[in-house]
């Protein structure tokens, strides 16, 4: 006789939890060691902990900007990719036209591209247009892996919604604006804030382009990061581990709150 | 899901598609532009036909980095799609453990790439990472300026960076099958692996095609983690395609050649994505 599944308890994700965590609990300690510390061997405990690193980042304007500037070009990002995807799932979720199979498939292809093959002509794009250094560039070059993602979480939300929905809408005298407001956002809410946590999530952890179209006032925390920490230069990983703590946190307080759609913003719709 | 008949339809998808027009084929083409012209200075053109296709077609170097990144991502999926297929299975169904489970899994997804490359590069280092450190004390083969070992490292970053991805959607894909279906084949007395095969497999299908492409072009394209951890080193052994790209427009300014690459990188992602995207939309229509 087998037991039920959810019965038996393993040992597997148990020891993978103790995988993720073991690095990350090492870049937590460091970030609370001197600097002497790190040179001196491996301590597992910070001998003397301090706050230091932390105020320093804090306190830098250097740092902290680049903190703000990656939260401003985040949000744009994350409000730009909603506002073009929910009209786009509903398309692809409620109309059957010419190569809409076709156009998914270039949607999802777009997300596809590497951006090391992207990244020189759009500087030289936004050196034409004056979007070079500023956050709604990067908002918008970001779009490319956060709309074709968003298209496909909302498009799986929308068609969860009967057509009848619609239907009792326009009968009630919603036009086009009205219905799209103040029906179907409030209905898919837990959608979109899946497709938010992706896009913030895509937007959040990308480098290679949001270093490349930034020189000072839209430069993102990362980018300060990869100057302060290249390869070459490790001069203070105390601050650098402090760093990207803080980098972390964000994620981490978003992943907490839609902790209880995540799964299934994946399993619905077209392709899930 | 029955849908209409209405070419309207493409209307609503027009905002979306301007945008990714703008930022994907408007540099695309200047990309196009590129590879069939010799590039000074940033502003002088010479026209060079398709003389950048046959010199990286025929380039050793091409080849070579296209199998390197070739074979990174086969190991990749051959580690991370079963891993995380079992370790969905292994997740309870519902209960305080399992929003435990999800938030460490999507934890590594929110991390900056950077960041991820910097954990690593001190976790794994055997003077100051407890990892590298236990590692070097257990055995002198554990150095980084071995070839080998540079590639474990690297695929054992992607595992710890990548793999709650998979485990998040197969997860979604398993807790999607009706509790009816797995009482059904209790009743007929199917073991665990015959449930497997027969029950959830087909069903966790789709996810796993997604999964499949994701991870494929992602690793693929693998830039920042081996950037930080072995500068594509020791030699040019860890120098994959992305880095391959960078620094031949980057640091040796070839414009038209790094193009013509880019070029054939896209076709061969358009390839394959098709061929997948083609496999999961069978269902469909």
């Amino acid at each position: 006789m087998t037991r039920p599944a959810k019965t038996r308890t393993s040992l597997v994700p148990a020891l993978y939890v103790l995988f993720v965590a073991a690095p990350l609990y090492w870049l937590l300690v460091t970030s609370f060691k001197t600097q002497n510390e790190t040179t001196l061997g491996l301590s597992f405990f910070p001998v003397n902990p301090t706050l230091d690193n932390y105020l320093y980042i804090l306190t830098d304007p250097g740092w902290s900007s680049g903190f703000v500037n990656s939260i401003l070009f985040v949000s744009l990002n994350v409000v730009i990719s909603i506002i073009v995807a929910v009209p786009a799932a509903y398309g692809f979720s409620r109309f059957r036209f010419i190569g809409d199979r076709h156009l998914f498939f270039w949607f999802l292809a777009a997300r596809m591209t590497p951006s090391a093959v992207l990244f020189l002509p759009l500087v030289q794009l936004y050196t034409e247009i004056g979007l070079l250094d500023t956050h709604l560039g990067v908002a918008l070059a970001h779009c490319l892996f956060t709309v074709p993602v968003a298209v496909w979480i909302l498009e799986g939300f929308i068609s969860q919604i009967p057509r009848s929905l619609d239907e009792t809408a326009w009968v009630d005298g919603h036009g086009q604006v009205s219905f799209f407001v103040r029906i179907l956002v409030p209905t898919i809410a837990p959608g979109i804030g899946v497709a938010a946590f992706f896009c913030f999530m895509a937007s959040w952890v990308e480098l290679v382009l949001a270093n490349a179209l930034t020189t000072t006032d839209a430069k993102p925390i990362v980018a300060v990061l990869f100057r302060a920490g290249g390869p070459l230069g490790f001069v203070h990983l105390p601050i650098l581990s402090a760093a990207g703590v803080l980098t972390i946190i964000p994620g981490a307080i978003l992943v907490f709150f839609v902790r209880k759609h995540l799964a299934r913003g994946f399993s619905m719709g077209r392709v899930g | 899901m029955s849908r209409a008949n209405d070419n309207t339809g493409f209307f609503y998808t027009l905002p979306a598609l301007l945008v990714l027009m703008f930022i994907v084929v408007v540099p695309i083409m200047v990309v196009v532009n590129y590879s069939v012209q010799d590039v000074f200075s940033g502003n002088i053109f010479i026209w060079a036909g398709s003389g950048w296709f046959e010199k990286t077609l025929t380039s050793p170097e091409f080849w070579a980095t296209l199998g390197r990144s070739a074979l990174f991502t086969s190991l990749v999926l051959a580690v991370e799609i079963p891993l995380g297929v079992f370790i969905a299975l292994k997740i309870p169904k519902s209960g305080w453990m399992a929003t435990f489970y999800i938030i460490v899994m999507a934890i590594p997804l929110l991390i900056p790439w950077f960041v991820v490359g910097l954990i690593w590069k001190v976790f794994a280092d055997p003077a100051i990472g407890p990892l590298g450190g236990a590692l070097a004390g257990l055995t002198d083969a554990y150095d980084l300026n071995n070839p080998l070992v540079a590639w474990m490292v690297i695929l054992l970053v992607d595992v710890w960076h990548w793999t709650g991805l998979v485990v998040l959607l197969s997860y979604a894909g398993l807790v999607a099958i009706p509790e009816a279906l797995y009482q059904a084949s209790r009743i007929d007395g199917a073991s665990r692996g015959a449930i497997f095969r027969y029950v959830e497999l087909p069903r966790l299908r789709h996810v796993l095609l997604i999964a499949v492409l994701l991870r494929l072009t992602d690793s693929l394209m693998i830039y920042i983690e081996p950037f930080m951890i072995t500068r594509g080193g020791p030699g040019t052994s860890t120098t994959f395609l992305s880095m391959d790209l960078i620094q031949t427009a980057m640091y040796q300014f070839d414009f038209g050649e790094a193009s013509a690459s880019a070029l054939i990188y896209v076709l061969i992602m358009l390839t394959l994505s098709w061929a997948l995207f083609s496999a999961l939309m069978k269902r469909h229509d």
